[in-house]
């Protein structure tokens, strides 16, 4: 008799070869379908979104308040030589401030003057709390705990401490997925602030322990571009909004075709210990729109 | 149902734990794979079928969070699971080795296969590297949260089991 005929009053079961088929043929097919769509991350986006998103907030909470506690513990001695070290330091400063405050005055009337704005204050920013990391060791990314319902959509670029952090690539009703600029499949296309030259910036899972990621394809034909010198989010990039801050480039080398440079960056953002970000929530394409 | 409630739990329970706490626990910047935990345990505790259909929503929901797209990780843990189901006939809950060494070896393959497919198929050709610097360390981190992990899983099992053990008996 065959093995998946249902007999009477017994359980229907299905032997594990032809389950493990079936799951098989179903997750090639999944893969198939969401590789070019994304017409399952929604409702399953929602229904994780409901499940298990409310769990991370609530252990984040908890940890990041034990975190504190044990930090604090650590800190308290060398707190205590901290303070009547910092007491000194802040006789000396507030004669430092005094002499600062009429520099500000001057900087004040002369930015005005060149109508320059702050940095990034053109865009519209959300902040956001980490809730997850990612559960593997090959790739970059963090849940954040706001999702579609604060406004929030794939693509949308992610700032922190004044230097890009990545952009979203996946939203839930209360939380979205941002995929940092040091993940090793990720690709921005850059931009040296002095000179202009475009490059693309690559994260590299070899120096994501040492805090760096590397970048190609830099024509520079003058050799002016130095070591030290800022690279910025380039224009043309389609993705990533203009001028937002990636790092400062520690290493370069001639390529073998002598043409371009190749090398490493050190990013703006210290991807080790971030707690909130900010999302701006103007795209790239409704801008140039 | 009891073990359909138990299950979803823990398989809640150790993705959250896996991607939050977890992550302050890194060691050198490797997190433990508690869902291979999971799958294999239940794999060679329960049989083929338990152990692939655990897999497969265990990889789901990395799929879901964590995957460029669906599909992926859900296959591989689904395999993993079914090929532990297969040692369910010579498993014995005294013996601690036998979960040990299927653990170690299921890992590894998890991270050879991600390699494989995710790494060098994108021309990252440097496998000692990433063996020795991610492979490796996982295997042996995860090794150490089994010590601590399949103790629970094991126990949980077992109340399970006479659970429906007694439940079964209620009605002859």
């Amino acid at each position: 008799m065959s093995p998946v005929v249902k007999r009477k009053g017994e359980r229907f079961t299905l032997p594990s070869k032809y389950l493990l088929f079936l799951l098989t043929v179903l997750c090639t097919a999944l893969m198939l379908v969401t590789f070019g769509t994304d017409v399952f991350n929604r409702p399953l986006n929602v229904v994780v979104g409901y499940v298990i998103v409310p769990f991370q907030q609530g252990i984040e909470k908890v940890g990041g308040w034990l975190s504190n506690r044990s930090e604090e513990l650590v800190q308290i001695r060398t707190l205590l030589d901290e303070n009547a070290r910092l007491k000194a330091q802040v006789a000396a400063l507030v004669e430092e401030n005094t002499l600062l405050q009429q520099d500000k005055y001057e900087l004040n009337k002369l930015r005005e003057l060149f109508e320059l704005d702050g940095q990034y204050a053109e865009y519209n920013k959300v902040g956001a709390r980490i809730i997850g990391r990612d559960s593997g060791n090959w790739y970059s990314s963090f849940l954040i705990d706001k999702g579609e319902e604060d406004g929030l959509t794939v693509d949308m670029n992610v700032i922190a401490e004044g230097g890009l952090v990545g952009r979203i690539t996946s939203v839930g009703p209360n939380w979205a997925r941002v995929t940092s600029i040091i993940s090793d499949n990720v690709h921005v296309s850059a931009m040296t602030l002095s000179t202009e030259d475009n490059m693309t910036v690559t994260g590299d899972l070899r120096l994501m322990a040492g805090g760096c990621i590397t970048f190609s394809q830099l024509v520079d034909g003058q050799n002016m571009v130095r070591e030290g010198d800022k690279v910025v989010t380039s224009n043309i990039s389609d993705k990533y909004l203009p001028n937002i801050l990636i790092g400062y480039i520690s290493t370069i080398n001639k390529d073998a075709n002598n043409l371009t440079k190749s090398g490493e960056i050190i990013p703006a953002v210290d991807f080790e210990h971030l707690g909130e970000v900010l999302i701006i929530t103007d795209m790239k394409q409704s801008t140039v729109e | 149902m009891l073990r359909k409630i138990v299950v979803t739990v823990f398989i809640i329970v150790c993705f959250v734990f896996q991607c939050s706490v977890f992550d302050s626990l890194a060691l050198g910047g490797i997190i433990p794979n508690l869902m291979i935990i999971l799958t294999s345990s239940f794999g060679f505790m329960r049989g083929e079928q338990e152990g692939l259909l655990i897999g497969f929503f265990c990889g789901l929901l990395n799929d879901i969070f964590f995957g460029g797209f669906l599909g992926f990780y859900a296959l591989l843990l689904m395999y993993i699971g079914y090929l532990n189901g297969k040692f369910s006939r010579i498993f014995y809950p005294e013996d601690i080795k036998l979960p040990l060494a299927l653990i170690i070896v299921s890992d590894m393959s998890y991270g050879i296969i991600c390699y494989i497919l995710t790494f060098m198929l994108r021309s990252r050709f440097d496998f000692p590297y990433y063996f020795l610097r991610i492979i490796l360390p996982e295997a042996l981190y995860t090794i150490v949260v089994t010590l601590f992990l399949y103790p629970v899983i094991l126990k949980a099992n077992e109340k399970l089991e006479g659970h429906e053990r007694k439940r079964a008996q209620k009605f002859v």
